[in-house]
């Protein structure tokens, strides 16, 4: 008998939520960089205030987004941080169109605010650190997969510092988590994107200072809608490029798209 | 606190015991009383899960489940919907991925069920599932209980798996373990310690309700026994 009520017992919490929390059907999945999370995240809030619809959005690696909506992921918008990703997508026929360029990223050299790095804009004091043999760890983004990596390297190349950076590089998974390398004090410093730099959990703790546009190829972004896009995931992609949604873009450090 | 996530991963965990343990009764109760050859390989089977990165799982399920193989889109008409970066994707692979957990404790405490007791049953004229659910279960169910919350508790961090085949979609399969994850990469780390809190009292709790539970049931089984 005892046995019977401790079976029952422990089932019931399960048989009560599952059938709890199941997702509303209307509501998108939105993939989008990481780089842009702060600014979408307001962007997405305005929309939601201004039409009573909701998107969900999630963040992460641009070219890890390409393998999964390319393996069928449900996502019926994709913002990407390079358009490169937008092409492998239109090009294996997962999308509507060639999508349009939101927004433009730039680059900062960011570091903690205890940190012994001095930033400049042509990484003078990174230099300088690795030549006095006092660098630890350095964070960039993944450059195989997330473009800000990719141009994080192409910058360090230019520079002559991406031979001797090596043995110091560590990736984060997306820019977001580099970011996060660099002012958690894990890092001396990093290469972010400028939009998180500019964040306000990312001011309190560290410095950045833009990295000139002439050390990178320009960061078009660009977003599509995939075949699955229904209404409202059309209508999210028009207020992201009303003037009201570029505002935001441009005072989170991006450059005005022009299409 | 993101109580979305934390939601679905009570349900994955419960949704995974559920189908996992009956399941994990039978194998168990298969591999500790019968003797074929290539045993050991099928236990290896079994075991495998528990030394592969769980990235290696998420790999082939991401790419045999999804739609650019002929299984995944065969269970895609058959279902009409896709299993990867869908709940019941995430409920797949954390069957897979916890089947030694599962099976593990339940086969040894069928191992320890003694023969004569099994023999006595058997020469009462009781019909095999009669022997099951009035003999052995009872005695077995500390071994079950242990295979349940460590099922549970492991489903509900898991990682590895969901990140690579669940696409971190909200109310989805974004669950509380890639939802920590998130708000480190948001330095949003007020919420990211919440949860964290969360889990850990959490697993705390249940291990300790277990022991105490498991100790009760076994002095049970030892008092009826005598």
């Amino acid at each position: 008998m005892k046995f019977r009520v401790m079976v029952l017992a422990l089932l019931l919490p399960f048989l009560a939520i599952s059938n709890g929390a199941s997702a509303a059907q209307d509501v998108p999945a939105i993939a989008a960089a990481s780089s842009i999370k702060f600014a979408l995240d307001d962007i997405a809030k305005q929309f939601t205030q201004e039409t009573g619809r909701k998107v969900r959005i999630s963040y992460g690696s641009s070219g890890n987004f390409v393998a999964q909506i390319r393996h069928g992921a449900p996502f019926e918008l994709f913002l990407s941080a390079d358009e490169r990703y937008i092409k492998q997508l239109t090009m294996a026929k997962q999308t509507l169109d060639d999508g349009v360029v939101y927004a433009v990223g730039q680059l900062a050299i960011a570091a903690p605010k205890s940190s012994p790095l001095t930033l400049d804009p042509d990484l003078e004091g990174l230099k300088q650190l690795m030549a006095a043999n006092q660098l630890k760890r350095f964070a960039i983004a993944n450059p195989d997969h997330a473009p800000y990596g990719e141009r994080a390297e192409e910058v360090l190349k230019k520079l002559g510092l991406w031979q001797p950076i090596q043995p110091y590089l560590v990736f984060g998974e997306n820019v977001s988590q580099a970011a996060q390398f660099a002012v958690s004090g894990a890092t001396q410093g990093g290469i972010v994107a400028l939009s998180l730099a500019v964040a306000k959990p990312f001011e309190a703790r560290a410095n950045y200072v833009v990295i000139p546009q002439k050390y990178y190829t320009p960061l078009d972004q660009r977003m599509v809608l995939t075949l699955k896009a229904g209404e409202t995931a059309k209508l999210f992609y028009t207020y992201l490029q009303s003037e009201q949604a570029q505002g935001v873009f441009a005072n989170y450090g991006f450059s005005r798209a022009m299409n | 606190m993101d109580w979305e996530a934390l939601l679905l991963s009570i349900k994955l965990s419960s949704v995974t015991v559920l189908i996992l343990i009956p399941l994990a009764i039978l194998a168990g109760r298969f591999l500790a009383y019968r003797h074929f050859p290539g045993k050991s390989w099928v236990e290896a089977l079994v075991m495998v899960p528990l030394v592969l990165p769980p990235t290696v799982i998420g790999y082939y399920l991401l790419v045999g489940l999804g739609s650019e193989s002929w299984l995944g889109r065969m269970l895609e008409q058959l279902l009409g919907h896709q299993l990867v970066f869908h709940f019941s994707g995430l409920v797949v692979a954390s069957i897979l991925v916890n089947i030694p957990f599962a099976i593990q404790p339940i086969q040894r405490a069928f191992e320890a069920v003694p023969e004569d007791v099994r023999d006595a049953a058997a020469c009462c004229g009781m019909s095999r599932l009669k022997v099951l659910f009035k003999i052995e279960l009872p005695m077995v169910w500390p071994g079950v209980l242990t295979a349940m919350v460590l099922c549970f508790s492991h489903v509900l961090g898991e990682f590895g798996v969901v990140l690579m085949m669940g696409g971190n979609i909200a109310g989805e399969t974004k669950t509380i373990a890639i939802s920590i994850y998130d708000s480190v990469q948001a330095f949003d780390f007020a919420s990211a310690g919440n949860m964290s809190l969360v889990l850990l009292l959490f697993a705390i709790t249940v291990l300790a309700l277990t022991t105490s539970l498991s100790r009760r049931v076994g002095g049970q089984y030892v008092a009826k026994r005598r």
